[in-house]
């Protein structure tokens, strides 16, 4: 039922039109790991962005360090270290509760101050927890709660709905 | 003595007493968690808020720089609160025990303590006395251990040779008095180096060594052949006067590491000292400050590898939280 290159075509358009419309300059795009970063890498491409791919590894400043504990293999985030003033294009690849991109942002805002921000997700789902709703997205869908979205990668791109037991 | 205590119920990281009852998948997950830490690009580490409102106590009974200072920043880069006591000159001079000093602070919500003492073992009794949910350290203990220098060592020799399994590793020094040497030799036989040689006068050497898994020499010159790194330690001045020496500049002559012996090595052999270094005395300033020394870096590492080990032994301290 979901579509990838349409799904990538739409975020495409709704990117374009977001990034007129808000009048971003010289933008810097930022993927989060892992799956965002493989859809940011297409928008990069797709939107002829100059200026190298930043990628944001958000592990560090999750909310649920204290029940759930250490995530293996963090990377280190690699961004330009100045971000103050900058327009940033913030892509992940399933919007859910919006924890993420709470994490994302304090990350970022730790570089320095953003003039503006503007989040894409390649797929929104239902279940946000905090009021943060992405700028553009591929697609929305609603999914019963013990169901889970997850896209692997990077090639093939493909999207697994995986439903627990819950 | 049981270092299960060093791990929870399910097996992850909660007290880091000793090297000892570790195995090279942990020690590895310690190793590559502190790279994640370090922006490749420039080698700075970030601020992060992983362990933001905790509380972490530096119990030093014995004096420290180098170790106190940066397990202090590598606590503050996790946005955790630091307190810095130096027990010697505080309560313990005044009668209190050191029982009673860690039921103090227990009282202040700590979460966890980072001890250094002259006793061996002091580290593990904090570890069985304190509150189940409170972590513990050791920032050297006596003669025992010194482990998290072991692991900044290992963090360091890895950023310069890709595998640990053909590595030759010479210590060099002060074997017997020596807690780093200790946790070296546990910590390169655990990720499997081909070979630990320590190098040292009999006098300086604990009695079979070979049980802890070395080879022994007692000549600098024939024992750096082959060598992948050399490690030298301090030597204790106190030392000279229990006789186990004749005097600093004898010990130089036979063990002190200068450019020509350094040239038996392998070309490309990495230098490393845990500091502080005493010029003159176990190396040549031409040693400690050439291109084949690492001993800077090795204090840079100690910051993200505290880092690392901190995080991993807090991460299940959820309950109080």
């Amino acid at each position: 039922m979901l579509d990838i290159p349409e799904l990538l075509n739409n975020l495409e358009i709704e990117l374009k039109r977001t990034i007129a419309e808000r009048q971003l300059i010289d933008p810097l795009m930022i993927g989060i790991r892992t799956g965002g970063v493989w859809i940011a890498e297409v928008m990069h491409q797709r939107l002829a962005i100059t200026e190298p791919l930043g990628l944001l590894d958000i592990s560090f400043y999750r909310d649920d360090f204290s029940q759930i504990g250490m995530h293996p293999n963090v990377k280190p985030s690699q961004l330009p270290t100045n971000m103050e003033g900058r327009d940033i294009i913030l892509i992940d690849d399933v919007f859910y509760t919006g924890r993420t991109i709470r994490a994302a942002l304090n990350e970022i805002f730790d570089y320095g101050r953003p003039h503006q921000v503007i989040f894409a997700a390649l797929i929104k789902r239902d279940g946000k927890q905090i009021p943060i709703t992405p700028d553009c997205v591929g697609t929305q869908i609603k999914l019963d709660t013990g169901q889970r979205i997850k896209l692997t990668g990077p090639t093939p791109l493909s999207i697994v709905i995986e439903t627990s037991g819950r | 003595m049981t270092h299960n205590i060093q791990l929870n119920s399910d097996g992850k990281l909660k007290h880091f007493l000793s090297i000892e009852g570790f195995d090279k998948a942990l020690l590895t997950e310690i190793l590559d968690t502190a790279a994640s830490f370090v922006n490749p690009a420039d080698g700075q580490i970030k601020k992060v808020p992983l362990l933001r409102g905790k509380t972490i106590v530096n119990l030093f009974f014995e004096n420290s720089t180098r170790t106190r200072t940066t397990f202090e920043l590598a606590a503050k880069r996790l946005s955790a609160d630091v307190l810095n006591m130096n027990i010697a000159t505080s309560a313990t001079s005044k009668g209190e025990s050191l029982l009673d000093t860690i039921r103090n602070l227990e009282a202040m919500f700590v979460d966890m303590f980072v001890v250094r003492h002259a006793m061996s073992g002091a580290a593990h009794f904090i570890a069985q006395q304190t509150a189940p949910h409170i972590s513990v350290i050791n920032a050297g203990d006596g003669q025992h251990a010194h482990p998290t220098q072991a692991m900044l060592d290992m963090f360091t020799i890895r950023q310069h040779k890709a595998d640990f399994s053909t590595l030759r590793v010479a210590i060099i020094g002060d074997i017997l008095h020596s807690r780093v040497a200790r946790s070296e030799i546990q910590a390169l036989n655990t990720l499997g180096v081909a070979e630990v040689r320590v190098i040292a006068p009999k006098t300086l050497l604990p009695a079979k060594v070979e049980t802890l898994g070395v080879t022994v020499s007692h000549n600098l010159t024939e024992g750096l052949q082959d060598i992948d790194v050399v490690m030298m330690l301090r030597l204790q001045k106190e030392r000279m006067t229990s006789a186990l020496l004749p005097n600093e500049s004898e010990y130089f002559k036979c063990f002190g590491l200068t450019e020509e012996k350094l040239k038996i090595a392998k070309p490309d052999a990495i230098v490393m000292h845990p500091g502080p270094i005493n010029r003159g005395v176990e190396i040549d300033s031409k040693v400690a400050d050439g291109k084949q020394s690492v001993i800077l870096q090795q204090v840079s590492n100690g910051i993200a590898v505290r880092m690392a080990i901190m995080a991993m032994a807090m991460q299940h301290n959820g309950a109080g939280a």
